[in-house]
């Protein structure tokens, strides 16, 4: 069972170490792919084993929980896997025609496995202080390919990510620190039974803002996000577009597995103050990106939008809600990813990404102009694409509680994110180019082309999959939203018979 | 003990707030620094002080014997502090590029990645 847990963190890592060696021939590219698709095989077998046995647990090195270091999947943190793996490996086939061999050698794919590790990590530890370790390996290669390069835009947002970002990581350990204190315990299945008989709560719920502070700031929430559209828009296409798809929403995971499994003792106080976070980070993003003129500047600003609509699914806390959550986690990742692929080809096409110089897409470039529809409009969410049902879900997850003011506000942003997409469609693809050019893809040599759209149409693909054929999704969803509020799953799998 | 920990944790947080209140990017780092390392005391602290009676196992047992002192807290401060100081090693190279790169260290003057008419030009 350890094996089967522990794969799908030794491979990304083996994978940078090989592709970091062979950096400065076409071998570490290749390597960087065919580790990916190794990783989404090791990712799958994982998912089988959840979906055979529930939840599992590995203790690593033989110290057995609460004392080693515990590793567990149930059935979040193993979609959260599968879905990195996927993310990963149409990355690193964009990358084979987005990344110039300067970036190569400076060690893009070393750096790109090593995000790729440190983000699997997030999802399958079960220890807070290995949480801890993880956001750091994560955040140490997300530094690298931010700043790779060295473009002045590149170092001026990279300023703010990392130092926003250190910020964050402080308060954590901090957190971590007084958890500790209170409870001599880190690991999270036991700490979900401990802190429930502390007689201080009131100094738990400090604790736990800490957390919230923490994790929202990784998450990019109202107000702790104006580190993301400063530099998101800035480093190449793939890294933009990994950064897009899955870091932030580490931090909405580490939100929902604390603030299911351990706070949740004061859900009044809490997740109150979750739903109106979650009010203003839809609303202040969507308007961000209203007065954004970049393709690149209004998708970040769509992420911190999109963002609020996860943490609502966390802050009502129905068992409805948490499927809406798990839900658009999954599609977000995707949608988003995705966008900002497109906006590298786009960008390759017309020269520039800033929505005023450029144009002509739609007539020149059918194609790209089908493949952006697709995720533009499901991010909106236009039925029968995913992003329907995702904020489907959590529209009626908000009434059924009588929350007719938050879920006001979601269909209010949901049309507002329709005029973001018709302004990049506008712009970008239906007005012509103020220059006259004529933007072909066959412009592209055929191996760029092929390496650039074949990911993004495989993610367009599984958009449509999701928005066609959402059941088996919601059922998987709801089956994970029922783990997160019974954690006794998880903590049996974790304290209970232990498996080697 | 206990006690004068917590206040030193306690000063050095109000020392790195008022230098990560500053503009110049350089006193933030420092200010980063300096929190980091109240941090680090407070887990230290949250182990309990135990004066003069390390975690150390005698010849022969398997544990050690009598009140010592927690060993985990400092595992993981240890870990903190070799993290943050890779970290913070990475910020400053960071910060003198950009200070080389953009000419300044006034984060309000750093406009590249945001221009500030940005809508329409």
């Amino acid at each position: 069972m350890s094996w089967t847990l522990a794969l799908p963190l030794v491979l990304p890592f083996a994978t940078a170490v090989l592709a970091y060696l062979l950096r400065s021939g076409p071998a570490g590219r290749w390597i960087s792919v065919a580790g990916s698709c190794a990783q989404l095989v090791a990712a799958i077998v994982l998912m089988v084993a959840v979906l055979e046995h529930g939840v599992i647990a590995g203790q690593m090195g033989g110290w057995y929980a609460p004392f080693g270091i515990t590793l567990v999947a149930d059935y979040l943190s193993a979609v959260m896997v599968v879905i990195t793996a996927i993310t990963a490996l149409a990355v690193s086939v964009y990358a084979l025609g987005d990344i110039d061999e300067r970036k190569e050698d400076l060690g893009y794919h070393g750096l790109f496995n090593v995000l790729i590790a440190g983000v699997t990590g997030s999802f399958l530890t079960g220890d807070l202080f290995n949480l801890y370790v993880w956001f750091e390996v994560m955040l140490i290669a997300s530094f690298g390919l931010l700043i790779l390069g060295g473009s002045r835009a590149q170092i001026d947002g990279g300023i703010k990510y990392v130092t926003l970002n250190l910020v964050s990581t402080i308060v954590f350990l901090s957190g971590i620190g007084l958890l500790y204190g209170m409870t001599g315990t880190l690991n999270m299945a036991d700490l979900a039974v401990t802190v429930d008989g502390l007689e201080n709560q009131g100094l738990l719920t400090v604790v736990a803002m800490m957390f919230m502070v923490a994790f929202g700031v990784k998450a990019a929430v109202f107000p702790l996000f104006f580190w993301l559209p400063a530099s998101y828009h800035t480093p190449a296409f793939s890294v933009s577009a990994v950064f897009a798809g899955l870091l932030t929403k580490v931090g909405v995971y580490a939100l929902i597995r604390t603030f299911t499994l351990i706070f949740d003792g004061d859900i009044g106080y809490t997740h109150q103050i979750l739903l109106w976070v979650a009010a203003f980070t839809m609303v202040t993003g969507v308007l961000g990106a209203a007065a954004q003129g970049d393709f690149r500047k209004i998708l970040s600003f769509h992420i911190v939008s999109q963002i609020g609509y996860m943490i609502l699914g966390l802050a009502l806390f129905t068992p409805l809600a948490l499927v809406g959550a798990v839900f658009y986690l999954v599609h977000h990742i995707v949608v988003k990813a995705n966008l900002f692929l497109i906006a590298g080809v786009a960008q390759r096409l017309t020269g520039s990404t800033d929505l005023y110089r450029i144009g002509g897409l739609y007539k020149s470039a059918p194609l790209l102009a089908v493949l952006f529809f697709i995720p533009a409009f499901s991010l909106a969410g236009f039925p029968p694409l995913s992003g329907f049902w995702a904020k489907f879900i959590l529209v009626r997850a908000s009434l059924e509680v009588q929350g007719w003011l938050i879920a006001g506000i979601a269909l209010a942003v949901g049309l507002l994110t329709i005029f973001s997409m018709t302004k990049i469609w506008a712009e970008a693809f239906w007005k012509a180019h103020p220059e006259g050019i004529e933007p072909k893809l066959s412009a592209l040599d055929p191996w760029t082309r092929a390496t650039l759209l074949m990911p993004i149409g495989f993610l367009a693909t599984f958009t449509i999959v999701i928005g066609f054929f959402p059941e088996p999704f919601v059922q998987f969803a709801e089956i994970s939203a029922a783990q997160l509020l019974d954690s006794t799953a998880y903590i049996e799998a974790v304290l209970g018979p232990v498996t080697e | 003990m206990e006690a004068l920990i917590a206040v030193v944790a306690g000063c050095l947080v109000a020392g790195a707030v008022y230098l990560m209140m500053a503009r110049n990017v350089l006193r933030f780092i420092f200010g980063l620094v300096l929190i980091s390392n109240a941090a680090n005391l407070i887990i230290f602290a949250s182990g309990r002080m135990t004066a003069g009676a390390p975690p150390l196992v005698p010849k022969g047992a398997d544990a050690p014997v009598g009140q010592v002192a927690n060993a985990l807290p400092q595992a993981l401060v240890l870990t903190a502090i070799v993290i943050g100081f890779g970290l913070f090693a990475f910020a400053l190279v960071l910060v003198f590029r950009a200070y080389t790169s953009l000419g300044t260290l006034d984060s309000g003057e750093m406009r590249v990645a945001e221009p500030r008419d940005d809508a329409r030009k």
